[in-house]
């Protein structure tokens, strides 16, 4: 088993929440695992993404090679496109389409959300209104996760239990939150 | 022992923690930071009294972890490669004094610049100092060669280094925690005249020094981290670095390379190994993270023998950190088409944060610089450097922490008045204040703003040593109380801040202007903090 990820997104939005809960799952499944993150100057707002990998065997290099990611998990629609050279020709690309716009010259949306829709394997979904109905718009991140859970070679279960550890914390009711937006965008993927 | 998701800047924390250090001293820097900010944050290291602490520069932090040394206890000194050209000075001479509890140099480089101003290469340093120098491939060997670094500082009595670069230093992996180790007790050196580096006593100590080297080669060659993995095809030999080895097993199933290959870890380079694989192999490739050391050293000046690939005949790019990409190209691995970039998609620079005080700054500033027209704005290192790209084009130059200040007053010694510097807290009391004294001294005419965001912004908001002070600073280096402003910066006032931002730049002398107002991540943190504690209360 391999599955190697690129998150991506803009400095700010919480890519590595998204890693932190595959990256405690992985460490229940018994998985290696090796996780890149972007800390510094980027941070502030601007491009930022995470290479994450997993595999039941050992793992060397900390970035991913060109061409070879298995998946793109992307918060932000553009940013989703700005990591294709990572991307598998049988890769999935799963993003988010509402744009984070930070700067002044930031391409039509459509016109974005078209070149995404050219791609054979890709799941597009407006994860804050999704959120929003799973009782938090805060939780998108979550939900962008659940899309790209099926894709993910760590059962749902280890999944929740995660989301269970890293927000229990913070109260039983933003647990609850999160897990319905894991599995409302893991729903939105299967359809 | 239980296995830990850790960043390599985190392993080498932990191990601290484990190997008996008894404190740890450092200015923040990407991709640094995250050693000592773990420590700090660390239950355990609390309870064991490990002295974890931020310090007002790096010089300042190698000084107070050799004089744990010499106190007998093992100490740990971190910064990112810039910030040991501000520590050399200790660096160097800390390599002649000899340490005496364990003392590690830990440097992180940043190949490719993402968070600096150059990709210097500590490993120079290393040499130039004359110390081991440790270079680990993974997050467990970061966390197994604190432990090794403490026992050889002890052993040759001398300070380690410790150089990682940023893909180890902010990678996560699981780390596995071994022995666990006391800490020393307080105990003077054998030879109480040992840190005493008059010239006499100094040329002793660097005798001691010199006639070490061969020890340190010895323990290089025998070193569990430098290994020599034999195979058949010879017509190309490996040599592979840190990091550089991860890269290279990427693209062998099961670790399998059919070309005999070093793995280095540990320097001074292990001379018998590379020997073999010279002899043995028809050429050599070199893969290493940062400059061409090793392979300089390889071909030398006068060389004339086999064929020597890396970055100094293309084989490899000349800069820029490496990446499995790049090390498959000098292996003549064929790539699959790699998709490119749709044209749709723009550039994202980082940007100063919305609501940041650093923006008020500036638009204040600028308005009251626009009769003196553009080029007079001397930057400095930290968030407000992202202030010199658009929309406010304000500053000039970014060159090294407290360069505002003095280049600044050079320039303004040189006719360019007004000539104004700007720099944050942090970076004041790192190494502003000096030439804020020279500037005072000779009456120069400079404005000087001081962008106070009680905090060190940049690096993820560690407290800053200028916090409450630098108004008391400013006058005790002599700066003349009624040209010490101290203004908010808030759109609201942006007239009155505008008017108080001119009036000093009329002024002929030096004038200080201290904008205040907290960064607005660290008071974010601060109110989600003060909510959730509220919420645990009720």
């Amino acid at each position: 088993m391999k599955n190697d990820i690129i998150l991506a997104g803009v400095g700010g939005q919480g890519i590595l929440s998204i890693a932190a809960i595959i990256g405690y799952a992985a460490v229940e499944s018994d998985l290696f695992l090796k996780q890149a993150e972007v800390h510094g100057m980027s941070q502030r707002g601007g491009d930022v993404q995470s290479h994450l990998r997993l595999s039941s065997g050992e793992i060397w290099s900390d970035l991913i090679p060109e061409g070879k990611a298995t998946m793109i998990i992307s918060v932000e629609p553009m940013e989703s496109l700005r990591y294709l050279p990572w991307l598998s020709p049988e890769g999935w690309l799963i993003t988010n389409t509402e744009p984070f716009i930070n700067i002044p010259n930031y391409p039509d949306v459509e016109e974005v959300l078209e070149e995404i829709r050219t791609l054979p394997r890709h799941v597009a979904l407006d994860a804050g209104k999704i959120a929003d109905e799973a009782g938090s718009k805060k939780a998108a991140n979550v939900v962008i996760l659940g899309a790209a859970s099926p894709f993910i070679d760590i059962p749902v279960e280890k999944l929740e239990k995660a989301i269970r550890q890293l927000f229990g914390k913070k109260g039983e009711e933003l647990v609850e939150i999160n897990l319905r937006a894991l599995h409302a965008g893991r729903a939105y993927a299967r359809q | 022992m239980q296995k830990l998701l850790l960043l390599g800047d985190e392993a080498i924390a932990q191990a601290g923690i484990d190997a008996g250090m008894s404190g740890i001293f450092a200015y923040p820097g990407t991709p640094s930071t995250e050693i000592t900010e773990y420590v700090i944050s660390s239950s355990d290291a609390r309870e064991k009294g490990i002295v974890a602490t931020w310090t007002a520069n790096e010089k300042t932090a190698a000084e107070q972890a050799l004089g744990m040394s010499y106190a007998g206890k093992r100490a740990m000194t971190c910064m990112k490669h810039v910030g040991l050209n501000v520590a050399a000075d200790v660096f160097i001479n800390a390599s002649i004094t000899g340490a005496n509890g364990g003392l590690i140099f830990v440097v992180a480089d940043d190949p490719s610049m993402h968070s600096s101003q150059n990709e210097q290469d500590s490993r120079v340093y290393g040499k130039f100092a004359m110390v081991p120098i440790l270079e680990p491939s993974n997050q467990q060997e970061a966390y197994d060669m604190v432990h090794l670094g403490f026992e050889l500082s002890e052993k040759l009595e001398v300070p380690v280094m410790l150089r990682i670069t940023t893909r180890l230093a902010h990678s996560r992996a699981g780390v596995t925690r071994t022995k666990q180790k006391n800490q020393n007790e307080c105990a003077l050196p054998g030879n109480l005249k040992q840190f005493i580096l008059l010239p006499a006593l100094a040329r002793k100590q660097y005798q001691k020094l010199l006639g070490n080297q061969p020890a340190f080669q010895k323990l290089s060659e025998e070193s569990p981290y430098n290994v020599f993995l034999p195979a058949e095809d010879r017509s190309m030999g490996i040599i592979a670095c840190g990091l550089a080895y991860n890269y290279l097993m990427e693209h062998f199933s099961e670790g399998k390379v059919p070309y005999p290959v070093v793995k280095i870890s540990q320097y001074p380079l292990p001379r018998t190994h590379i020997e073999t694989l010279y002899n043995e192999c028809e050429r050599i490739l070199v893969l290493e993270e940062g400059y061409p050391v090793v392979e300089e050293m390889m071909k030398g000046f006068m060389y004339r023998g086999k064929e020597i690939n890396g970055r100094l005949d293309g084989t490899l790019p000349r800069t820029g950190e490496l990446t499995p990409g790049i090390v498959a190209k000098a292996l003549g691995i064929p790539s699959n088409d790699i998709a490119t970039v749709p044209g749709i998609v723009a550039k994202r620079p980082p940007s100063l944060c919305k609501g940041c005080p650093h923006i008020d700054s500036f638009l204040g500033l600028n308005e009251a610089m626009e009769k003196y027209g553009d080029g007079r704005i001397f930057s400095d290192i930290g968030c407000y450097t992202l202030g010199a790209l658009p929309p406010y084009n304000a500053g000039n130059t970014c060159v090294d922490m407290g360069a505002s200040v003095t280049m600044a007053k050079g320039a303004a010694d040189a006719g360019l008045q007004p000539a104004v510097a700007v720099i944050g807290d942090s970076t004041f009391t790192h190494s502003g204040m000096t030439g804020l004294l020279d500037a005072v001294n000779d009456r120069s005419n400079i404005t000087v703003v001081i962008l106070d965001n009680a905090t060190t912004g940049m690096t993820g908001g560690q407290p800053s040593a200028a916090f409450e002070k630098i108004e008391h600073i400013c006058r005790g280096i002599g700066v003349e109380e009624e040209h010490i402003r101290i203004i908010k910066p808030l759109r609201k006032q942006h007239e009155e801040n505008t008017r108080v931002f001119e009036e000093e730049l009329a002024y002929n002398g030096v004038s200080v202007i201290i904008p205040r107002r907290e960064c607005i991540q660290t008071l974010n943190k601060r109110m989600r903090q003060k909510f959730n504690d509220k919420n645990k209360t009720k």
